[in-house]
């Protein structure tokens, strides 16, 4: 694969993992999760995996979300710690 | 879902995109033995078009496609449908899943192979979506927390 736009999806990997992590509210944690696991999945099929990509794509960026989601609105919508 | 309501524009998008998710992941299923994907991906995609109306359309609607009492019978169908064909082959006299021995008249030895595969992806995918199903259901009642 061409190398800069590999560059370019490992920079927003980063950024997604890091925003996921330090922002306050969780419903907006769990859409970048949810980025996250999309562009994991270009990477791997970029890698040749390209059964692990389509499982990371349905998986992590599809019925996990989904059970994130009902997982925060059942209890509350912002981060306590 | 509670303190939520309902959105028209929401609503419409779901219904709009469940029905392809939900032929895309029998696509993947039935194609599943010679290219990426198998049941287990396109199980969960039958899934992901579930799950997206019953996030976007509430209960009420979700009961209209597959209502709770029947998530468990599904899953137990697929599993059964696994392990039927492997014990069938081991009953013809092969091994566990073989699926050349498998009793079906007038096909080849390598056709047959082709054919056991996608009934054992069938009955994966089915075991998925209807497993993922109740995960939700089970989570949105909410029955555990008291």
């Amino acid at each position: 694969m061409i190398w800069e736009l590999e560059l370019v999806i490992y920079l927003f990997l980063a950024v997604s993992a890091i925003v996921a992590l330090e922002v306050r509210d969780l419903l907006v944690a769990v859409v970048m999760m949810t980025v996250f696991s999309f562009l994991m999945a270009l990477l791997f099929v970029a890698m040749g995996a390209i059964d692990v990509g389509f499982t990371e794509a349905v998986i992590g960026a599809g019925v996990t979300g989904i059970l994130f989601v009902l997982v925060v609105f059942q209890t509350s919508r912002k981060s306590n710690d | 879902m509670r303190d939520q309501f309902q959105s028209p524009i929401v609503l419409l998008g779901a219904r709009l995109l469940s029905p392809y998710i939900m032929v895309f992941g029998w696509y993947v299923i039935f194609h599943g033995h010679y290219s990426p994907g198998g049941g287990f991906q396109g199980g969960a995609l039958l899934a992901a078009s579930l799950l997206l109306i019953r996030v976007a359309g509430g209960s009420k609607l979700a009961e209209l496609q597959i209502q709770e009492f029947a998530t468990t019978p599904l899953a137990v169908i697929g599993v059964v449908i696994y392990f039927a064909t492997g014990l069938v082959a081991m009953i013809m006299g092969g091994y566990f899943l073989d699926y050349a021995q498998l009793p079906i008249p007038g096909m080849e030895a390598d056709w047959l192979r082709y054919t056991g595969i996608l009934i054992i992806e069938v009955g994966i995918g089915l075991a998925v979506m209807a497993i993922l199903v109740m995960i939700y259901d089970n989570m949105a009642r909410g029955e555990d927390y008291g």
